[in-house]
């Protein structure tokens, strides 16, 4: 688990260099939720169709991800907008996943609309019976949003509860606007209580507790196929995203040096090792965007593709033409000469 | 002799049992009611959901995700306005993911006026619905058509709306052509068979006639009556009305070539622009407001692609630009298009000169456009309001 959060950190603090020094053009993603997203990512039965766990997510996302098992490059490759972007070919921001092999839900910038489309997946796993559930997690700020309400709504209908473990990571902040000023409730959580959905409220910044909060709310919800609303305390490191600076909270819990201090006072690890651990991932991920940055940008026809799924067209209704500007040329100002002009009378 | 509800109702029985739909659902659309309009009476998948549109969107879309095949229903396309970032989202979950996820989805919702709806049951949202890339979006002028294209709808792999003339939903087939294969000629054996009996519906079961599997491909028009003078444009409900122009215009020697779209994304350019290019004249009707029409947009493309071959500037016929279509009927009238503004225009168009004369006529040949009842241009009645402020 420290390894993957370690992984995890270094991936988004190379993120946030790539897009300091242009190579990206925007970056976003949740450093200081490790030690919760880790254990997500692990306690998550992975795989495609309804016996597995459908993932909606949101941007802050990427531990879950490397935890499940992903290639760090591959985030690499959406933040440099390259073709070789396996999430979206050159077309979404870093952190917007979407792997369908392991049931993650395309991720959205819209910070609400996961806690919606969640809604379908877990109707059809309730149905499905199983072992698989519908995990949908936003943070506290889109909790105002009527998506939340909507999915708490649908999900505690009376005789057809829904398998979906409900998360919020409440960082405190909604971009820059402080939660206890949006807040009248005592906790997000204590919004589940009127639906007669179980709730808890955990520390996310620790490895421990988050882990044993997950595989409790997760086991709940597996075996009684009903909704579980959690919520997680979690920092915010890095800020909110590139556009409020991306710089480093020295106020906020580092979850990653609290799980070292656990490790090094109980002997699992000295700190010599975490050290290294952590200059061998940023070293090589620091290599690995140098090999990244060389890959080919996508191909301006691309945006054609994947338009509708029976085939590659975009119907009559728009057509095809080169969006590169530097392929226009200026008319010629010379009058045409048309059929109908030569003719004169034509009718 | 079906409605073109009871046509929905049929495309989605065969849905149900012979094309995978696993849930038809969305406000009243399970039993009781069977749907305010009663297009989801007497199905097997058919469920109740939560008075909420967005969450509707949300699990059709998520539903989809998870291998099923749902029918959601907006009540009325008016109540489809807090939804719009869930059905942007639908259309590009496949292009964002870079081809990984498609949500095969159906949206029908109920759209356009003439059931004296008042504001808030009568908008149309062909504007809005072909703004929004990655969606398929059709709507039938009959039952056949109705039918046809919720199979096809129902079968494609991308999210398809399906807009249904809400002053259509009871009109039965004008005629054998407009015919399901396989219904009933009877129209009141097929109610019995099909409708739920008013009040006691409990224990009530249908009893579906055998009806074909006739898709109506998505994209292609269907060209209703031909002419040579003026090629009109519509879908909908406008096609009943358009006809009823053309009966009109031949009177006068005018002949009129009917184009139903059927199919508003992706539409069907090449019967357009043949059309377009044998008249040199186009009309395009619907009743949508008229500021960034859709009919705008097939007008910008007539110009630009068919520039040479027009005889005159292409004509729109559609709502005026106001915030909401009035209750009394006079008010509805005066709003939306009808038979007296849609013969009116089309004759506009004929009685323009030929621009490709080369001559350049004397004005007062515009003077045939004032006939019939006074012309309610959109904007003199802006006009008139500014001028006398």
């Amino acid at each position: 688990m420290h390894e993957r959060m370690v992984e995890a950190r270094s991936l988004e603090e190379r993120l946030i260099r790539m897009q300091r020094g242009g190579d990206g053009y925007f970056w976003i993603g949740g450093p200081g939720e490790e030690a919760f997203n880790v254990a997500l990512g692990l306690l998550a039965k992975k795989g495609q169709g309804l016996d597995h766990d459908y993932l909606h997510l949101h941007y802050r996302s990427s531990a879950t991800l490397l935890a499940m098992g992903a290639d760090p490059v591959d985030a690499l490759r959406q933040m440099k907008s390259v073709a070789t972007d396996p999430y979206s070919g050159g077309r979404n921001f870093c952190g917007h996943y979407s792997k369908r092999e392991w049931n993650v839900a395309p991720i959205t910038s819209p910070i609400e609309v996961q806690y919606a489309t969640a809604i379908g997946t877990a109707i059809a796993q309730k149905r499905a019976g199983g072992e698989g559930i519908t995990i949908v997690q936003g943070g506290d700020a889109g909790t105002a949003e009527g998506d939340f309400a909507s999915c708490l709504v649908w999900a505690s209908r009376p005789g057809f509860e829904l398998p979906m473990l409900i998360i919020v990571t409440n960082n405190g902040w909604g971009i820059s606007t402080p939660g206890h000023e949006q807040h009248g409730e005592q906790r997000i959580a204590d919004r589940g209580k009127a639906f007669g959905i179980r709730t808890a409220t955990i520390d996310g910044n620790d490895a421990e507790s988050a882990y044993r909060g997950l595989e409790d709310a997760m086991r709940y919800v597996r075996r009684e196929r009903k909704p579980f609303l959690l919520e997680a305390y979690v920092s915010r490191l890095y800020g909110h995203s590139s556009s409020s600076g991306s710089n480093y909270v020295e106020s906020e819990i580092d979850c990653v040096t609290e799980i070292e201090k656990k490790l090094v006072a109980r002997g699992l690890r000295t700190s010599d090792e975490c050290d290294s651990l952590r200059n061998e991932y940023e070293q090589f991920l620091l290599e690995a965007a140098k090999t990244v940055s060389l890959e080919p940008k996508p191909e301006p026809a691309s945006v054609w593709e994947h338009v509708f799924a029976d085939r590659d067209i975009v119907g009559e209704g728009a057509r095809k033409v080169p969006h590169d500007n530097r392929l226009w040329k200026a008319p010629s100002c010379t009058f045409p000469t048309t059929k109908a002009s030569k003719n004169g009378n034509a009718s | 002799m079906a409605t073109m509800v009871q046509a929905v109702r049929l495309a989605l029985h065969v849905g149900e049992t012979k094309l995978g739909v696993t849930d038809i659902f969305g406000e009243d659309v399970g039993p009781p009611l069977g749907g305010v309009f009663t297009a989801t009476q007497g199905l097997r998948t058919a469920w109740n959901s939560p008075l909420d549109e967005r969450g509707i969107v949300g699990a059709a879309m998520g539903l989809a995700m998870a291998g099923q095949k749902p029918v959601a229903e907006i009540q009325f396309c008016d109540y489809a306005f807090n939804t719009i970032d869930l059905l942007k989202l639908a259309g590009n979950t496949l292009w964002s993911s870079n081809g990984d996820w498609n949500v095969p989805l159906v949206l029908m919702t109920p759209v356009g006026a003439g059931i004296h709806g008042s504001l808030y049951h009568s908008h149309s949202l062909d504007a809005q619905a072909t703004r929004i890339p990655g969606w398929k979006i059709v709507m039938p002028s009959n039952p056949r058509d109705a039918y046809g294209l919720m199979l096809s709808a129902i079968q494609d792999p991308n999210p398809v709306m399906v807009l249904i003339p809400k002053a259509l939903m009871r009109v039965k087939a004008a005629g054998p052509d407009e015919m399901i294969p396989g219904e009933p000629d009877d129209a009141r054996a097929l109610g019995k068979m099909i409708d739920a009996p008013i009040g006691q519906r409990e224990g009530w079961e249908p009893e579906w006639p055998e009806t074909a599997l006739e898709f109506v491909p998505i994209g292609a028009a269907k060209t209703v009556r031909r002419g040579e003078h003026v090629t009109v444009v519509t879908y909908g409900r406008m096609v009943g009305v358009a006809k009823r122009a053309a009966d009109v215009l031949s009177r006068e020697d005018i002949d009129v070539e009917l184009i139903d779209l059927r199919s508003l994304h992706p539409y069907d350019w090449p019967a357009i622009a043949e059309s377009v290019s044998r008249t040199g004249r186009a009309v395009f009707v619907n009743e949508d407001t008229e500021i960034t029409n859709f009919g705008e947009h097939l007008i910008r493309r007539c110009v630009e692609e068919l520039w040479d071959s027009l005889r005159a500037p292409p004509i729109l016929e559609a709502g005026k630009h106001l915030p909401g279509v009035g209750l009394a009927e006079p008010l509805e009238a005066a709003t939306i298009p009808g038979l007296g503004s849609v013969t009116d225009a089309i004759r506009r168009c004929v009685r323009q000169p030929d621009r490709r004369m080369g001559t350049s006529r004397p004005r007062r040949d515009f003077a045939f456009t004032w006939t019939g009842e006074a012309p309610v241009g959109p904007f003199d009645a802006y006009e008139r309001a500014f001028r006398h402020r």
